[in-house]
């Protein structure tokens, strides 16, 4: 019997084939076109045909003040989009943990931005930052903190400052409800234990709380990072980039060679940078995930 | 210990207050944009109070955007079909994976995990160029082979942890008593997996939903075959955007997933949050 039910547990075979299906999928979708990339960026490609240039994308790229700056940007951007995620997402998290009435709902009501299509959430936003009828430039022209019409887009620091307020917006409510998920999975006990201790609410948040979830902390910290570096859609809605370049970030730049100017080898050169960093992002994430379960497992 | 006091209770709620405000700002006015008549909305400085609301726009919609109808089938077609096609490529691998052993199992694990960073932004010069070598730009298949890709690592991870879920023991003692392969997956687990592969379904039909615009944007021009968020904007650009309508029409576009997301949040959260959160 033990054979017979060994046989069952161990058909390598069997295992690799079921999973072969989705494993071609993502090689032929995704890997390849990974490999692809490579390839295309020492090329000059474009809808016209392609010839080997060797590094010259490269070269005219990292030698151009522009792309410099391009680089420069997204990681500002990035640190504050980032940064602000994980603090709001943190004050939500403990606010919703809160045992009051009417936590249950507030819980669901974080979630829209997360799940509705960015690009119909950043409808909402266009209207928002609308600097003659927009609500956020009416309050500022009423209080008269603005003396008139502004358009938060059209203004270099301003559209920078927006696209970012978006990016948390969008960002945020996956946050916090990770963030919610490790609160509600600290162990009970050790509240009680610090509260028999006589340990104030605010002893329990910094020296229980905090600590017990700073793995998620990390955790999310890279995450949001690695998809915040990713961010496309909401840039692109709002300002496509501009005005005059104030935020396009890596990605948006990569777009914006690639298939608007349809020059797809200096495209590529871009999204082989993008790639390069995103596998730091992606190595830092595994090591400390592996890291994490293996602390896990040693409990 | 879980008592507050007045002064922390109110302290909380406009804590929560405030916090709700910025999530909730843009829907809130985005239904209130949708209520108004257009000359109230183009009055600047902002107008806080409109007397004359209506669902006025609700009707007009149709007019100004003649292929609403269609996107709103669109967005639901695409998201569906690639639901399905993700379910098909995922059952099998998932279940491999939580029940066999087998060399570079977690490595190819975390490979998958590393995939879902790579977004669709990077890969879309080779993208653009297989699917104008097989003919596929400017279709539905433009929009949906793409979109499945991106959503197989993470549905492959969340089935994974539903299908540990169910005690091998069944298994084993359904084989031991003679039961073939095939008998075991139908008897035992397709009822059992059902409700994760509800969950999973309903995961990859959202991500889809999401998705739907940069692939559409990209290699899609068509306009039978766009979701609402590509069909819509191209309504934005044009001098004066009848902004209530938009407004309406994208309501009435993310209406149905937000009542699926309502009705099914608690399942989806805890599933997403098990990986990231264990113990």
């Amino acid at each position: 019997m033990k054979q017979k039910l060994k046989s069952y547990n161990s058909q390598t075979y069997l295992a690799y084939a079921l999973i072969a299906p989705a494993a071609l999928y993502i090689v032929l979708i995704v890997a390849w076109p990974l490999l692809e990339t490579i390839r295309l960026s020492f090329t000059n490609s474009s809808l016209a045909g392609e010839d080997y240039v060797g590094f010259e994308n490269y070269q005219k790229m990292l030698s151009s003040k522009k792309f410099n700056g391009i680089v420069t940007r997204t990681f500002v951007w990035m640190f504050f989009s980032v940064s602000l995620k994980l603090i709001i997402g943190l004050i939500g998290a403990v606010l919703l943990n809160a045992n009051l009435k009417g936590r249950s709902i507030f819980r669901v009501l974080v979630m829209p931005p997360w799940v509705v299509p960015i690009a119909i959430g950043m409808l909402g936003w266009l209207w928002l930052y609308n600097g003659y009828f927009g609500i956020i430039a009416g309050v500022g022209m009423r209080t008269g903190i603005l003396d008139g019409p502004f358009g938060f887009l059209a203004y270099k620091q301003s559209a920078f400052i927006s696209t970012i307020i978006a990016d948390v917006w969008v960002g945020t409510p996956m946050v916090t409800v990770f963030f919610l998920a490790a609160m509600q999975g600290v162990p009970r006990d050790l509240y009680e234990a610090a509260y028999c201790d006589g340990a104030s609410r605010w002893d329990r948040f910094f020296k229980i709380t905090l600590p017990q979830i700073t793995p998620v902390i990390i955790t999310m910290s890279l995450l949001s990072a690695i998809w915040t570096f990713n961010s496309f859609e909401i840039i692109w809605i709002l300002t496509e980039g501009g005005p005059r370049g104030a935020t396009t970030t890596l990605i948006i730049d990569t777009y914006k060679q690639a298939l608007g100017n349809y020059k797809f080898g200096r495209g590529a050169a871009r999204a082989v940078v993008v790639m390069i960093l995103l596998t730091l992002f992606a190595g830092f994430y595994l090591a400390l995930l592996a890291r994490i379960n293996k602390k896990i497992s040693h409990e | 210990m879980n008592k507050y006091n007045t002064l922390e209770k109110i302290l909380i709620y406009s804590g929560i207050l405030i916090f709700m405000t910025f999530i909730l700002l843009p829907f809130v006015e985005m239904f209130y944009a949708s209520l108004r008549p257009l000359d109230h909305l183009f009055r600047s400085p902002y107008q806080f109070y409109s007397d004359d609301l209506s669902f006025w726009a609700y009707r007009e919609m149709w007019k100004t955007v003649p292929m609403l109808g269609r996107y709103i089938f669109n967005s639901f077609f695409l998201a569906s079909s690639v639901a399905i096609i993700t379910l098909i490529f995922v059952i099998p691998a998932a279940y491999s994976y939580a029940r066999f052993k087998f060399p570079a199992k977690n490595t190819s694990l975390y490979i998958l995990l590393a995939i879902n960073m790579f977004s669709g932004a990077v890969l879309l010069i080779p993208l653009y160029k297989v699917l104008r070598t097989f003919g596929l730009l400017n279709s539905y298949q433009a929009m949906i082979v793409p979109g499945v890709a991106f959503l197989i690592p993470t549905s492959i991870w969340l089935l994974k942890s539903y299908f540990e879920k169910i005690p091998i023991d069944l298994e084993e003692a359904a084989f031991v008593d003679g039961a073939s392969r095939v008998q075991i997956l139908r008897h035992i687990i397709a009822p059992l997996s059902t409700p994760g592969l509800v969950v999973v379904g309903i995961y990859a039909f959202i991500g889809a939903y999401a998705q739907q615009f940069l692939f559409a944007i990209t290699f899609n021009q068509k306009k039978e075959y766009m979701p609402i968020p590509s069909g819509l904007y191209e309504f934005i650009g044009y001098t004066t955007v009848k902004w209530n309508e938009m407004m309406a029409a994208s309501l009435v576009g993310i209406a149905p997933v937000l009542i699926i997301f309502l009705f099914l949040q608690k399942y989806i959260v805890a599933g997403l949050t098990s990986g990231a959160v264990k113990n």
